[in-house]
């Protein structure tokens, strides 16, 4: 089984909280949901949507298809009708239309006789419920839950009056349940909370703000502090500040505050003190397209940064690969002492999926801080050894210890210096963690057959499409497997090579229009697609719409 | 505990105000005794910014103009460490003016030691913030053409809770207002006129040493109108010590689990904390 509700109308007229109700009581009756939200960058008014696709499997993305249309203006029927399903159905308001094919109800009314006519929303919800085929309680204890005490009776009533009005008209089957419903951005804030972070700043950017905020909200009652700082300049320097003092710091963004803090991102390499930093991208470049998503950073993260360091890039693949990943990011940095760049992207931050709930007990905190004897005399914080990573100390703790970092080339002090030789060897230094951390990156998850006929590539978040639609293909009987990267720079090319040596065909997949992915193949791997689905309107793929692209280069 | 502080070999030009400041710096903290492990000099860039090389406590030693981010990053991680940033007038009125605008706003409790020769160094003569209209530098060949930030009235109209002007040239006065500085609860704003030897022929020791004069002794120092009026001196005369001093609470203490816990360096990480997080999203 697998539906999916489209919800639409203009910013402001409660489609948020509607969409959260639905998505909460659906994963209530036990299904896998997924909901994605589709904004204009404006707070009132303009043409927004919700999708929420369910099913009694994992679902990743929206679909292009839907079943129901939820329709709060007329715009939203007008733009959406040629996407319903056969058999699909158009709720709306009696007022909105008098298209007798529509399915239109007194909801503006109803809500009315039940106390507040903004219950409108609810009295929708109990019709989408009933049309389902569900039981009303548990969409009841949502509502009871969720909304604000003095509105929650009136849209329970609301929901009852919406729910009377209709017979179902699809079968569906309530299923055992247990998991969460969560975004990536809660995930990858869930992930630094567990691995100890106790320092995030940032600057507001759609759509990395919901980090932020969600740190923001957990500082008090886990002790981790959180500002929102004067710009991502001085987020960046702050956090290496707070680090270098010993905590686990993070920053993030967007593209355009990541731009900002290039110059920081080069110090953190030279320093050689730990920082984790999210992007989450959204279409550039400049401004672009804010409430929209691409994964077209991927090369920025890689390159950005004046100078030569080493540096680990990990794309995130789905609210759970968020969650172990970013905790996973802050023994990396600690251990080898470089930026660890975290990329996720709109459609995963914003997009709500149901996952099994996180293991908070499957994660180790290793600080690889330097314990026991030091030698006699001044502390060298950039002790050359055989692996490039000295051992670190934080001010404060040891007397008669001091340490001292230096933006500048130094020598094994962190004193300023112009020596040739010195040079020489710290960039050696430095290079060594990079070849070092080459044994410690994890080869991209395999979907489906390992050596296939058809060999799809993607990173990131691309990971959930890619899965649904090489189960659609397998399903059809062809020999289809994907490499979905994680890990990708340094870039791990050990599945490549060996998925390469066999398939007849490779397809890289990814939102963006130059085949960034493409192009660290060719360089790290020497293999090249032999085709590429790319999409750079600033929207995710819907699960349909890539099958069928799929389709067409498929052997 | 020993406090003494170690002095390396610097490259500063002979005669250079930076000379004076570091033996204060030095004299502050021993007087102080505050342990070398326990202080940490944050800078930017420039020859001002060179004094963690020079001086043996801990030292961040970062970018241009980003000496008060990591040094806000540092108090706010170990509030038990003495944090003093120090930097030029070019890297903290030009490069950094977004920073210490907010620094100010914020009241973290760190000093705040600026090194204004009122040219670059450096780079060799292009006019800084503090460089006067009209005076002529090795890139502004015809003159100055825009105004000079006024750096105490800029401090004092932010919010800062305390603010003073030293000179190099008078090291013991130095010595007391570094004192003061860092011994002040919340952000303390002293800017310390030094002289270019090499780049600043106008500005020079004896320009500074024919205006300088200390504040009288029944100086008012909580009297924010009379500060602001000072703050506005700079012609023949331009006073010098403690402009404004008053009692503010500090950023870090309106943060419960700061003010009350142990320093956030200190905390026991245990993954299980955040385990309780997960309620809210069943």
């Amino acid at each position: 089984m697998n539906y999916s509700i489209l919800i639409g109308g203009a910013a402001g007229q409660g489609m948020d909280t509607l969409a959260q109700l639905l998505t909460k009581s659906l994963k209530r009756y036990g299904y896998f949901v997924f909901k994605h939200s589709d904004y204009m960058s404006r707070v009132r008014g303009g043409h927004n949507f919700i999708q929420i696709r369910f099913s009694d499997r994992q679902v990743y993305t929206y679909e292009e298809k839907v079943d129901i249309i939820y329709a709060l203006n007329q715009e939203t029927i007008e733009l959406h009708l040629g996407r319903l399903k056969k058999d699909g159905i158009v709720l709306a308001d009696r007022a909105l239309s008098d298209d007798e094919g529509l399915l239109l109800l007194e909801l503006e009314e109803t809500a009315k006789e039940a106390g507040n006519s903004r219950a409108m929303t609810s009295v929708g919800m109990g019709a989408i419920i009933r049309l389902l085929g569900l039981k009303p309680e548990e969409a009841l204890k949502v509502i009871e839950t969720t909304l604000k005490d003095s509105i929650v009776e009136v849209n329970k009533e609301a929901f009852s009056k919406g729910y009377e009005m209709v017979e179902p008209r699809f079968k569906v089957e309530q299923l055992e349940e247990g998991r969460i419903l969560i975004d990536g951005n809660t995930a990858v804030a869930l992930g630094a909370a567990a691995a100890g972070c106790r320092y995030y700043c940032g600057y507001p950017m759609t759509p990395s703000t919901t980090v932020l905020s969600n740190m923001e909200k957990w500082s008090q009652e886990l002790g981790i502090f959180t500002e929102q700082v004067e710009d991502e300049i001085a987020a960046l320097n702050m956090a290496l500040g707070a680090s270098y003092a010993g905590v686990r710091a993070m920053t993030g963004s967007s593209g355009g505050g990541i731009a900002l803090m290039s110059e920081a991102l080069s110090l953190a390499g030279i320093i050689e003190t730990p920082i984790v930093i999210i992007n989450v991208q959204r279409p550039g470049p400049a401004t672009g397209l804010p409430t929209r998503t691409e994964q077209a950073d991927l090369r920025f993260a890689i390159h950005s940064g004046h100078g030569e360091f080493p540096r680990m890039v990990i794309s995130l693949r789905s609210a759970e690969d968020a969650f172990y990943q970013t905790a996973r990011a802050f023994n990396l940095t600690e251990k080898y002492q470089i930026p660890v760049i975290l990329l996720s992207d709109q459609y995963l931050a914003d997009g709500e999926i149901t996952v099994e709930p996180f293991d908070f007990s499957s994660i180790d905190i290793e600080r690889n801080l330097h314990e026991g004897e030091l030698p006699e005399g001044r502390y060298k914080r950039y002790l050359l050894t055989d692996t490039g990573i000295s051992p670190r100390i934080i001010p404060g703790k040891i007397e008669g210890k001091v340490i001292l970092l230096d933006s500048d080339e130094h020598d094994e002090y962190g004193n300023i210096t112009e020596s040739a030789s010195v040079r020489k060897s710290m960039v050696d230094k430095r290079s060594k963690k990079g070849e070092l951390l080459e044994g410690e990156i994890q080869e991209p998850w395999i979907i489906g057959e390992e050596q296939p006929d058809n060999l799809l590539v993607c990173w990131g978040s691309l990971f959930g499409p890619v899965k649904e639609a090489v189960q659609l293909l397998q399903e059809e009987g062809f020999s289809v497997g994907a490499l979905a990267y994680g890990d990708i720079y340094p870039f791990p090319t050990k599945l490549l090579k060996k998925g390469a040596s066999s398939a007849k065909k490779i397809i890289d997949i990814e939102n963006n229009s130059m085949a960034q992915l493409d192009g660290l193949m060719r360089e790290f791997a020497l293999i090249k697609s032999d085709e590429k689905i790319l999409k750079y309107d600033g929207r995710a793929f819907g699960v349909d719409e890539l099958y069928n692209r799929l389709k067409e280069v498929v052997e | 505990m020993t406090c003494e502080y170690n002095l390396y070999d610097p490259s500063w030009c002979p005669g250079c105000g930076n000379f004076m400041i570091r033996k204060a710096l030095k004299q502050a903290l021993e007087e102080l005794e505050i342990p070398p492990h326990m202080a940490v000099v944050v800078t930017g860039i420039g020859q001002a910014a060179k004094m963690p090389h020079y001086i043996g406590t801990n030292g961040f030693n970062g970018l241009h103009g980003r000496a008060l981010p990591p040094a806000i990053g540092i108090k706010l991680s170990n509030k038990e460490l003495t944090v003093i940033a120090e930097s030029g007038d070019g890297d903290t009125y030009g490069e950094g003016g977004n920073h210490f605008i907010h620094t100010i706003r914020r009241n973290v409790n760190i000093a705040h030691f600026v090194h204004d020769n009122q040219i670059y160094g450096l780079t060799k003569g292009q006019g800084s913030p503090t460089t006067a209209m009209g005076q002529v530098t090795t890139l502004q060949f015809d003159g100055v053409k825009i105004e000079p930030v006024k750096p105490l009235a800029l401090s004092l109209t932010m919010g800062a809770g305390f603010v003073a002007r030293g000179f190099s040239g008078d090291v013991p006065q130095l010595v007391e207002l570094m004192k003061e500085a860092i011994q002040y609860k919340g952000y303390a704003h002293l800017d310390i006129f030094q002289p270019c030897v090499v780049w600043n022929k106008v500005n020079t020791f004896q320009w500074y040493k024919d205006r300088v004069y200390k504040l009288p002794e029944d100086y008012d120092y909580t009297d924010f109108n009379a500060a602001y009026e000072k703050s506005l001196e700079f012609g023949d005369k331009i006073p010098t010590g403690i402009l404004y001093k008053v009692e503010k609470e500090t950023y870090e203490d309106r943060f419960q689990f700061i003010k009350d816990g142990p320093p956030l360096v200190d905390a026991e990480l245990n993954p299980m904390d955040a385990e309780k997080l997960l309620k809210d999203f069943y």
